[in-house]
């Protein structure tokens, strides 16, 4: 019982980076019609916003100790980070909270981003053939990653949550079990609320207020939309905004999960799309639904127990479940009619 | 006029000794037979190494670390800077005056680490550029391919960093050498250490990176780690970058185990490591003993990728900036003077396979690549970072000391990420070189 838990624990944290990812490509397809292989580059990009502004506040001061040598004849550096001799304790808590924080920062930036990949590229390929948006958009993608890895290295960078949240939460105790044997990193818990909010709150944007549901109606008929004078393109440009800032805070608040590298949203990416089409093309509850539903998925099928009667069943689950689901329900879980075929 | 209906018998002799040369050319001109008695014979004032390395690909970074080593290392043999280690190796008989009479130049391939680049790359360096010798690399199934490639062409092939035992266990090649130590070394050379620090009456659960390298790790600290009286609860293999390693992480919390061995290496140790201390393995108690993590092989460049996780986790390591002898010593000199830190283990071993191979030319006066392994096999010296050392000839393995490490509770700086514990010597992780299998074979000089 405490091994089912524990995965399905870690299956929604799991879901939920895959939902994030999931779901800012299905708006993206379900408004402009583009596949976007890029939309995992744009989840590293946020991880990496993450670790450049962790580098910012944390610059350091550097002042040379004359009395001490290196092994290779150079003084050595005494570093002191300036925003703690700025602002003493309160400088020291921003660096403490750097992940947090760095969402204030990601917001503009991914938006920014995502508008210059729009308007800059993607637009160019609305009316092109999906062969010819996922070459460009994964060509795109790897100019991305290798631009990242000029600059950052090959190697994961460790971003840190805050001290308070780095212990884990023995949540089986609280439900009565056994003291110890459930439990569950704090941040990953974080992480799964924070998902589920991002989550939250791109539906109701896009159901409570007058642009969301002007962007609802575009993505049913956006010849309609249109003949009543409406500008969707550019509410539509807005949203691939949306989508990229969705994905840049799914990696920022997963970089203390997995140190980030350059390749970390390659491999996201696959995944990713296979939750796509799994929970339906263009459906926004079927990407978050089939997210969470694979994530767990996949966390069952790593047991021990599982693994021993199908060997390698962890590395197929996914697929599996994508072909069977796919064979007894060919536009996916929540797929609409008429998107991807004919 | 020339009658073909009745051709004369001295025409016929004529035709025929005229078509046989005319299929004859090709050969006579492209023959290695002809041109030389060895592949890629140095006709000029240049001997040409080719250094494959990834420059590309996740370990891209441990690859900038062994080029630079490589270019240091070409250098000082050519007599330019302060001659790095050729003032402590000994006995050597290079004066930097380049080898045999010859300047040392480099060309360059990238494996990207993926065995069929790096054997592409390889292939390249050997046929086009003219490379007399391959050497570099981060990983044990490149390491293992490019061997075999090597052999086959007739060079000689100084093997990088590469810690499984299969490189000079079952995959071994006469024109294959390896400086770095493997996963039977490591096991010998951690388990005692492992003994003092956590006792006999342990019960440990591996996670093993699903390839040739992990598999041979989890073999060797299992029989280490069981000859100590330790129980091996489970062993599970994880995918080769699985990113998320919860899945896996979850069941140790249930086991009973009281040790995590991580036979992770590079960016799967990294993940691994930074979300078994974030489950609270470390500061769990089981069997009313504090559990472990163990990382049997450690790489600086990528320990720091861990960041604070890696403090007071053991580990091994083939070498250590730190270390206070005169070849380690100089060698940090030299490196830290001409690129502002520290070397790498994977700089230090591509450094030295380079001056070790340049030797051994000199010794045997030829760059034949026979005489070459003749000059390398059984070949004893010292000075060189890691004590006396010995390139056994039975498998081309190098015997030496072993470093067992920590990650560094109080580091002073970023790369102070790492503490010795103990140097092991040599005797105790050598071994029979039978138990791993394989044959050497023939040298092959690629004419």
């Amino acid at each position: 019982m405490d091994a089912i838990l524990l995965q399905i624990l870690n299956g929604l944290d799991k879901g939920g980076a895959y939902a994030l990812i999931a779901l800012g490509l299905t708006l993206v397809f379900g408004t402009l019609g583009v596949v976007n292989f890029a939309h995992g580059a744009l989840f590293m990009l946020g991880a990496f916003c993450a670790v450049t502004f962790n580098q910012l506040i944390g610059l350091e001061k550097v002042t040379i100790d004359p009395t001490q040598t290196t092994p290779w004849g150079s003084p050595v550096e005494i570093r002191v980070p300036m925003i703690e001799e700025w602002l003493g304790p309160t400088g020291t808590f921003i660096l403490d909270y750097s992940v947090p924080f760095s969402i204030l920062a990601a917001i503009p930036v991914m938006i920014v981003i995502g508008l210059i990949m729009e308007r800059g590229l993607i637009q160019f390929f609305y009316r092109r053939p999906h062969a010819e948006q996922i070459l460009v958009t994964f060509g795109l993608a790897i100019v991305l990653q290798e631009i990242i890895k000029s600059f950052f290295g090959a190697n994961p960078i460790p971003q840190n949550p805050p001290d308070t949240l780095r212990a884990a939460a023995d949540i089986g105790a609280l439900f009565g079990f056994e003291p110890g044997n459930i439990v569950y990193p704090y941040w990953r818990l974080v992480y799964f609320l924070f998902s589920a909010i991002v989550i939250g709150c791109v539906f109701a944007f896009l159901q409570l207020t007058t642009f969301g549901m002007v962007v609802r109606a575009g993505m049913a008929d956006r010849e309609t939309v249109g003949l009543f004078g409406i500008d969707i393109e550019k509410r539509f440009t807005v949203v691939f905004g949306l989508a990229a800032v969705v994905a840049g805070l799914a990696g920022v608040m997963y970089t203390p999960i997995l140190p980030p590298d350059y390749h970390m949203g390659m491999d996201f990416l696959v995944l990713s799309f296979v939750v796509v089409v799994v929970g339906g093309m263009g459906s926004l509850p079927g990407a978050v639904a089939a997210g969470f539903m694979l994530g767990i998925l996949q966390s069952f099928a790593s047991m021990t127990e599982v693994k021993s009667i199908f060997p390698g069943i962890d590395q197929i689950i996914i697929y599996l479940v994508a072909v069977i689901i796919l064979l007894v329900r060919p536009r996916g879980l929540m797929g609409r009619k008429g998107v991807m075929e004919g | 006029m020339v009658d073909f209906l009745n051709p004369s018998r001295r025409g016929v002799l004529k035709g025929g000794a005229a078509v046989g040369a005319g299929l004859a050319m090709p050969t006579i001109f492209s023959s290695k037979a002809w041109a030389a008695d060895y592949l890629n014979k140095p006709t000029g004032d240049t001997v040409t190494f080719g250094f494959n390395v990834p420059q590309t690909g996740p370990y891209a970074d441990e690859g900038a670390d062994e080029l630079r080593a490589y270019q240091l290392a070409v250098k000082h043999l050519n007599g330019e800077g302060d001659g790095g280690m050729l003032n402590t190796m000994n006995p050597t008989v290079l004066t930097g005056n380049g080898v045999l009479g010859k300047k040392v130049a480099f060309v360059t391939g990238d494996t990207q680490t993926k065995s069929d680049a790096a054997r592409a790359s390889a292939k390249r360096m050997i046929e086009k550029d003219g490379a007399l010798m391959i050497t570099g690399g981060s990983s044990s199934g490149v390491a293992i391919a490019v061997q075999s490639l090597c052999q086959e062409a007739g060079v000689i092939f100084m093997a990088g960093l590469t810690h499984s035992n299969d490189t000079t266990g079952k995959d071994k090649r006469r024109n294959g050498f390896r400086h770095f130590f493997n996963a039977y070394m490591s096991g010998a050379a951690l388990a005692p250490v492992l003994k003092d620090e956590y006792g006999n009456d342990r019960k440990a659960y591996h996670l093993t990176a699903d390839y040739t390298w992990g598999w041979t790790q989890e073999e060797s600290i299992k029989n280490s780690t069981e000859a100590l009286g330790w129980e091996t609860v489970n062993a599970v293999r994880t995918p080769l970058g699985a990113g998320d390693f919860s899945q896996y992480i979850t069941p140790v919390l249930n086991s009973d185990a009281d040790v995590l061995i991580l036979n992770h290496y590079g960016k799967d140790m990294v993940n691994s490591l930074t979300q078994a201390v974030q489950f609270g393995l470390r500061d769990k108690q089981v069997n009313g003993k504090d559990f472990a993590v163990v990382v049997p092989l450690y790489s600086r460049l990528m320990a720091q990728g861990a960041g604070e996780n890696v403090k007071g986790i053991l580990g091994t390591t083939n070498w250590h900036w730190s270390l206070q002898d005169e070849g380690s010593k100089a060698f940090v000199k030299s490196f830290g003077e001409e690129y502002g830190f520290p070397p790498s283990q994977a700089a230090h071993t591509c450094y030295v396979q380079a001056i070790l191979y340049a030797d051994a030319c000199e010794r045997a006066g030829t760059f034949a690549p026979c005489g070459v392994v003749e000059a390398l096999e059984g070949f004893e010296f010292d000075g060189m970072g890691n004590g006396p050392t010995l390139y056994r000839a039975a498998d081309h393995q190098c015997f030496k000391k072993v470093l067992v490490v920590k990650g560094n509770e109080n580091p002073t700086s970023q790369f102070d990420i790492l503490e010795v514990v103990q140097e092991v010597p040599a005797e105790q992780v050598t071994y029979d070189p039978s138990i791993f299998g394989g044959e050497l074979g023939e040298c092959n000089n690629g004419a």
